[in-house]
């Protein structure tokens, strides 16, 4: 099968302070995402996790193109998209098929919009779409994801969260995408609008054949909802396989502290130790070292003297650690 | 579009002040239009019989040194002052705004330059600057337009880059680009109409300064040239008569600038409310 999003060796790093007129060293870099590779199959979701500041934000704005790569490949459909500069991909064929929808769908809707206009954008932009074809498009688009008619008219401070959320997906399947990216799309939603958010979302995957890409804080969510995960430390992938098996089984150390993390009814796993502090810097990281190094609670001398790659363990199951798969 | 003259109606009824800066708007705008057809007497016209007479039933204003009827040439000069007012207004609100625009949402280089224009305009005493420039390009009334305009322009720019960096991140921002727009196309379609609010609110207070701005050009002769009825310059006439007790030919004016600055003022709050959809209930 062939991906639909192919990342490969995909780096983003951003320098910090001022460029000085006579520095002789190069101006530190955080390195936000560091050689990333990673697929999206057709139909399928994948979930993508890890702790605020891991990198995931800016992985989502990578890979919708609304930031340019630092080093390796984004491929969309087979064609490389990653040479297209971020200023210039709004006129490029694949922009009608990325779509994303926002963490906070108040924030990401124009306040001077009304829930009509938000939706209508991309069709009049990227489709082209006028008049009477345009209106109908909108509705369709309102209709699947279950906004009344009588809503369109509304600003966004005169939607409730949930039909905010709403608009934010009706902009965003509209164009009839291929991939659509979910930034925790639930996260600004109070818990009896999520589920029937995350229904919707499942119902619209299913009837439009989209492919997701689920970022979240949420892993109940991502074991339920996504088919593959990834879980990213500090700008690297660490472990990544399907998400079943790596829920029932984790062979990162990493991913064993997060999903012990998960609130459960019966208190804390005993077995496994909750991780303390917080993740090393990302400014010009040591490159022979194990990000993860100080804070695992497994770790050992060399995990401070190589960088673990991403081992294939088999039946699609990767992980970044020296220790994983011994013992 | 009735939506918002609805608005506009339940903005004035909730409002006492905004109301009666809208009256006040409405009669100076209609001062301004009619101007010479609605003023009782020629405005250049001098009757020396009636010269320094006190207000009466026939000239609501008195007449000045040379007879003019004063309430005449306070009607006529809405025209210049308030043309003059809106004039630079506009253009400092075109130009100041987009270089505001342009240095808040591009930052980089484009912010520097913006930024040093504007502290450079700011380091002057503003109305010895506009004095300089109308003293260096010569007193005619595109001058002091541009004179106005230009000491207003770090006011503008300002508003307009502080208000743009708040939403340069916003998320509707990104939500834009994925929807096929291009960073130009974004700062004037998308992010300058969230910003109208506030640069409208700015128009309103500063179109109070620029009247008052080009009258006290005038005031020191620097403006616009007797014998044009303006009331900077009938103030500056009235204020040598005042010790001899001839009050009403300076108080007039003057009190008719005051009248207008005020308007302008009042009016900026009650538009703010109009022009901001999220007042919209």
């Amino acid at each position: 099968m062939t991906a639909l999003l192919e990342l490969d060796g995909v780096s983003k790093r951003f320098p910090i302070g001022r460029r000085r007129l006579f520095a002789s060293a190069p101006p530190p870099q955080v390195h936000a995402v560091d050689d990333v590779s990673l697929t999206v199959a057709p139909g399928e979701t994948l979930g993508l996790v890890g702790e605020s500041g891991c990198g995931k934000s800016t992985l989502v704005r990578l890979i919708t193109r609304l930031l340019d790569v630092t080093r390796g490949t984004i491929s969309f459909d087979r064609r490389e998209i990653s040479d297209v500069p971020a200023r210039l991909f709004a006129r490029d064929a694949a922009r009608v098929h990325i779509q994303m929808v926002f963490q906070d769908a108040g924030e990401s809707i124009n306040p001077r919009f009304t829930a009509a206009d938000a939706i209508a954008d991309p069709l009049r932009r990227l489709l082209g779409l006028r008049g009477a074809a345009l209106r109908a498009r909108v509705e369709e688009a309102a209709e699947q994801c279950g906004l009344p008619r009588e809503l369109l008219g509304r600003f966004p401070h005169q939607l409730s969260g949930g039909q905010r959320a709403r608009v934010g997906i009706a902009r965003a399947i509209g164009t009839r995408p291929r991939l659509l990216v979910l930034d925790e799309p639930t996260a600004a939603l109070d818990v009896s609008v999520q589920v029937t958010v995350l229904k919707l979302l499942q119902r619209l995957k299913a009837e439009l054949g989209l492919s997701y890409i689920f970022v979240s804080h949420d892993l109940n969510v991502v074991r339920l909802l996504c088919d593959r995960v990834v879980v990213m430390y500090l700008g690297r992938i660490v472990e990544q396989g399907p998400a079943q098996a790596v829920f029932d089984a984790p062979k990162h150390p990493y991913t064993r502290s997060l999903i012990a993390a998960v609130p459960r009814l019966d208190g804390m796993r005993p077995d496994v130790p909750r991780l303390a502090g917080e993740p090393r810097s990302p400014v010009d990281p040591d490159p022979n070292a194990c990000r993860f190094h100080g804070r695992c609670p497994v770790g050992e001398a060399r995990c401070g003297a190589a960088m673990p790659a991403l081992r294939d363990f088999g039946q699609g199951r990767f992980a970044a650690c020296h220790l994983a798969g011994e013992g | 579009m009735s939506n918002t003259l609805a608005h506009a109606r339940y903005v004035l009824a909730e409002n006492p002040v905004t109301l009666l800066a809208a009256l006040l708007f409405a009669a100076f705008a209609a001062m301004a239009i009619l101007g010479p057809a609605i003023a009782p007497f020629d405005p250049l016209a001098s009757d020396t019989m009636r010269a320094l007479q006190a207000p009466t039933w026939r000239h609501l204003f008195g007449t000045d040194q040379l007879g003019r009827d004063i309430l005449s040439r306070v009607i006529v000069a809405a025209r210049i002052d308030l043309g003059i007012a809106l004039a630079s207004v506009a253009l400092v609100f075109a130009a100041g705004g987009l270089a505001g625009l342009a240095a808040g949402f591009f930052g980089g280089w484009v912010d520097a330059v913006v930024g040093r224009v504007a502290d450079t305009i700011m380091a002057f005493p503003l109305f010895v600057l506009a004095m300089g420039i109308v003293a260096a390009l010569g007193n005619t009334i595109p001058n002091i337009v541009l004179a106005t305009a230009i000491i207003n322009f770090p006011l503008y720019a300002r508003v307009a880059r502080a208000e743009t960096m708040t939403r340069r991140e916003a998320g509707f921002v990104d939500a834009a680009r994925l929807s096929g727009h291009r960073d130009g196309a974004l700062v004037l379609l998308q992010v300058l109409p969230n910003i109208m609010p506030i640069m409208v609110v700015q128009m309103s207070l500063t179109m109070g300064y620029a009247i008052l701005n080009a009258a006290g050009l005038s005031f020191i002769g620097l403006g616009v040239r007797p014998p044009m009825a303006e009331w900077g310059i009938m103030v500056a006439e009235g204020a040598g008569f005042i010790v001899s007790g001839e009050w009403w030919i300076a108080l007039f004016p003057g009190a008719t600038l005051m009248l207008a600055v005020f308007c302008f003022n009042l009016l900026g709050d009650g538009l703010r409310d109009i022009a901001d959809p999220r007042r919209r209930t």
